[in-house]
């Protein structure tokens, strides 16, 4: 126990019960606040009704707290915030009666609503709790139209509610995938997009009636589609513009001399260090994929593991984008791989502290959550994470998961499978009596 | 004319007779060279390198070994020898590694670069004849495209020298792969690793019974898979005892593989199902060298090390498929306490460049359950076992005398995040260097595009 900390605590832990929020006092920790600074030794974190009221070195301050932990220099951070994800919208990605990441036969696209179709009992939901990850933003993805649809933010904790904001944004892609869709050329999505918009902008009737829908493959855009864009060009919604290349970024920016109001993010971007100061200039926030390197299309030929270093260095908002890995819970190793890339000549990493940010305050800020999630402040929520290692480093993982100040259980699949087969994958009895 | 007929009708007989005797003791007119006169020959050899002492650096042989503050010698495309500070230098270029550290060339068991290559356009889609549901006869070096900009990705950021390109998983019997080291050419021969045995892509599961089912034919379930598979080695044994059977290019796969020749690569992810592929092997005659992505693996552990098969396993990859619903990141953990043979692969143009932190990520997962695992060991299932499962364990894979000298310099610990390769040696050639921006690879597709040269 520090002793610079004058600690009145009222209860050792006797109220530990899990699932139940608590005042709290962690002590001993390299705390990590998650606002792009370094790591603080000796720190302490105290949650109190659910909400973070301090965090950072010990100063003296007393106060009072149902129990103290020491966690013996353990690693404290705040949960992880993954952004673009799909997370509880799909068990069984190649198992499509599981997965609702795309609506490929609808005759909807920004009117469908991610928030209608989450599981909170997603596996998913439950790996990525144990990965650290304690809100994120998901969203369906374009598949019959330009337009996802209407992401949502959400937390991961245990109660049946996992929707923290249905309608968060809207997503729409240009570049070669938008093209596809809205005809074979990117001429025909800036065509479709800016029509949308326009005729968004003008809706004046009362909300469509169903014999608006049509489910023609040639009907581009419907009622209620134009309907749901109404929040996007008076900027009440953002818009996330899925686009790679250095050209479509541009013209992505561009949409605002037409469209003034739009509160764009940029998602992808590989590209984005060749008009970093462009981006900046726009005051435009970037979800960017973090290691990609390679010309995987024509759309990014430039693509660089640097590329989230130099545009940061550029001044423009950068977040690891989690859609872009396998799994989400790879984030605090795309994070790591930034800081190790600062060792390569000529290459252009982020700092520890950076990189950190990179998956918890920045992705935060960018889903409307600044100062409330991804950052251990006074006033923020209680999302707290204890490690067993450095969070960036391989094979960290956390030892305790608090949402709002409530312990989370870790228990998934995963683990169940992990404790079943541990003693062996043999045993007297069949395993199938093990559990 | 008339003249010459009629003086030849006389023998008429005898004539014919011995037309028929030449037509067997003569060697006939058209021939094409056999397996065994080796087509598509490697025309790869070494390029220039420099006698090499590697000093004061943290030496992981591959081969389980660790060597702190260790020296590595190499000469001549060879490792000449590997051992502590006290090995003479003298005739070697030194370079200082302390504080860094040395681990054979890595090696991915399970690539697509080439047959997949990037751009991931259409037109560049050459891993999967997906026509027909066994396709022995095909060779997945006829599909490489040197070109590809992943080759280089995978040397610079993953330190990998040598890879299998793989046909794809969409048939049950994907035709043949190619053993490549990991330097640029014009040629896929030019790739070719000198001496490496051939191996052969099967399928379980899903795939190719999605692949055909969807179209109608067979197979559209898992006991298809099994019949059409049995049925192809039974016809495989019957062209291998008929002295008088025609040239099949499929059959002379798959009688390579009935001699031990050619190794197996399975797809199988579920644990049930390698099972019974061990049992197909059995029952046909042939040896199972490696499963690959078997993400269930560690329901067998015991089962495999019997049958002394390796799983290639990914660390964290799971549910994107009905068959990887149990993935756990345990799985090299529960292998290697079993006993049984782990390798760490890729199957990936991304996963190829951080094969050495996939390792690590297997390996913590055990360290977490108390199974520990060296970091030495650990290296090994990146580099010596992934060799012994590609049949070129005797030429590469570890740091020993007389080997390749495929060589990695870390800039710090390779299990680490925060470490990255800094030199690679391929046969004792410097192949890239961090510290020296033209000694990277960039292949003709970059030239002239944005971002050529950059550290990407």
């Amino acid at each position: 126990m520090k002793t610079s900390l004058a600690l009145f605590a009222s209860l050792f832990a006797a109220c530990t019960a899990p699932l139940a929020a608590q005042d709290m006092a962690i002590v001993n920790a390299t705390v990590v606040t998650g606002d792009g600074g370094e790591p603080i030794k000796d720190g302490v974190v105290i949650i109190e009704a659910g909400r973070v009221t301090y965090a950072g070195a010990p100063d003296g301050r007393s106060f009072e707290t149902d129990a103290v932990m020491d966690v013996n220099d353990a690693w404290v951070t705040p949960g992880l915030f993954a952004t673009v994800t799909t997370l509880g919208l799909v068990d069984v990605g190649a198992v499509s009666q599981s997965n609702d990441q795309g609506a490929g036969g609808a005759p909807f696209g920004a009117a469908l609503e991610t928030a209608l179709a989450l599981n909170p009992y997603s596996q998913h939901l439950m790996v990525h709790r144990a990965a650290g990850i304690t809100r994120a933003a998901t969203s369906t993805v374009p598949s019959a139209s330009i337009f996802a649809g209407q992401g949502a933010i959400i937390d991961l904790d245990n109660d049946r509610s996992p929707v923290m904001k249905a309608d968060a944004f809207q997503m729409v892609a240009l570049g070669e995938r938008g093209a596809a869709i809205a005809g074979g050329s990117r001429t025909a999505s800036h065509a479709l997009l800016r029509a949308a918009l326009r005729e968004a902008s003008m809706v004046r009737r009362p909300m469509p009636r169903t014999h608006d829908i049509e489910a023609g493959s040639d009907v581009l855009l419907g009622s209620f589609d134009v309907e749901a864009l109404r929040h996007v060009v008076t900027g009440e919604q953002p818009l996330y513009i899925r686009v790679e290349r250095a050209s479509d970024i541009l013209q992505a920016l561009a949409l605002k001399t037409d469209f003034p109001n739009l509160d764009l993010v940029l998602v992808g971007v590989s590209e984005g260090w060749l008009v970093a100061k462009e981006i900046a200039a726009a005051g435009v926030p970037v979800i960017a994929d973090g290691l990609d390197d390679l010309p995987s299309n024509f759309e990014q030929l430039a693509a660089t593991q640097s590329n989230i270093g130099r545009m940061t260095r550029a001044g423009v908002t950068v977040a690891i984008n989690a859609g872009g890995l396998n799994h989400a819970r790879r984030l605090p190793q795309v994070a790591g791989n930034l800081v190790a890339l600062n060792k390569v000549p000529g290459a252009t990493g982020l700092s520890w502290g950076e990189a950190f940010a990179a998956i918890s305050s920045i992705p935060a800020k960018i889903s409307g959550m600044g100062d409330q999630a991804g950052v251990l402040q006074p006033g923020a929520l209680g999302d707290v994470v204890i490690w067993d290692g450095d969070p960036l480093e391989l094979g960290s993982i956390p030892t305790r998961v608090y949402i709002d100040g409530v312990e989370q259980d870790l228990t998934t699949h995963q683990s169940r499978l992990r404790d079943r087969y541990k003693s062996g994958p043999k045993g007297a009895m069949p395993k199938a009596f093990d559990w | 004319m008339g003249a010459a007929l009629a003086g030849v009708a006389a023998t008429a007989t005898a004539t014919a007779k011995d037309k028929d005797k030449k037509k067997k003791d003569d060697p006939p007119e058209f021939v094409a060279m056999t397996e065994a006169e080796g087509p598509y020959a490697s025309t790869y050899t070494p390029y220039p390198g420099v006698a090499t002492a590697l000093v004061g650096a943290t030496v992981f042989d591959g081969a389980g070994n660790r060597i702190d503050n260790g020296t590595v010698l190499f000469k001549d495309t060879k490792v000449v020898a590997v051992g502590d500070a006290s090995l003479s230098t003298e005739g070697y270029r030194v370079i200082d590694g302390a504080g860094k550290f040395v681990t054979p060339g890595i090696i991915d068991i399970h690539s697509h670069l080439g047959d997949y290559p990037s751009p991931s356009v259409d037109a560049h889609a050459d891993g999967n004849e997906a026509t027909a549901p066994t396709t022995p006869d095909v060779w997945a070096e006829h599909s490489v495209w040197p070109q590809d900009p992943g080759f280089s990705r995978a040397l610079a950021n993953g330190g990998v020298t040598s890879l299998q390109i793989l046909p794809g998983s969409a048939n049950l019997m994907g035709g043949r792969s190619a053993t490549l080291k990991n330097v640029p050419a014009r040629t896929v021969q030019g790739m070719k690793f000198p001496g490496a045995p051939y191996g052969f892509k099967m399928a379980c599961g899903e795939n190719p019974k999605r692949v055909y089912g969807s179209r109608g034919r067979m197979p559209s379930t898992r006991m298809g898979n099994l019949s059409i598979n049995r049925q192809t080695w039974f016809d495989a044994i019957n062209y291998a005892n008929d002295k008088e059977a025609k040239r099949d290019l499929g059959k002379e796969t798959l009688v390579g593989v009935l001699k031990g020749e050619i190794l197996v690569h399975n797809h199988c992810y579920r644990a049930d199902e390698m099972a019974i592929v061990m049992d197909m092997a059995k029952e046909a005659g042939y040896r199972v060298s490696a499963f690959h992505h078997a993400v269930e693996s560690y329901k067998i552990g015991d089962l495999l090390r019997e049958n002394g098969v390796c799983s290639a396993i990914w660390a964290d990859w799971y549910g994107f498929k009905m068959e990887a619903y149990d993935g756990i990141l345990e799985n090299a953990a529960f292998l290697h306490q079993s006993g049984a043979c782990v390798v760490i692969h890729s199957d990936d143009e991304n996963d190829i460049q951080r094969l050495n932190q996939e390792a690590a990520k297997a390996q913590a997962a055990g360290r977490r359950l108390g199974i520990d695992i060296s970091d030495a060991t650990t290296i090994g299932w990146i580099t010596l076992n992934a060799a012994k499962a590609m049949g070129i364990d005797a030429m590469t894979g570890s740091l020993e005398k007389g080997k390749m000298a495929d060589v990695v310099l870390w800039n710090g610990d390779p299990l680490s995040v925060y470490s990255r390769p800094e030199k690679v040696w391929i046969d004792g050639a410097l192949m890239y260097d961090m510290m020296d921006r033209k000694r990277r690879p960039v292949s003709d597709f970059e030239l002239g595009q944005p971002g050529e040269g950059d550290v990407k």
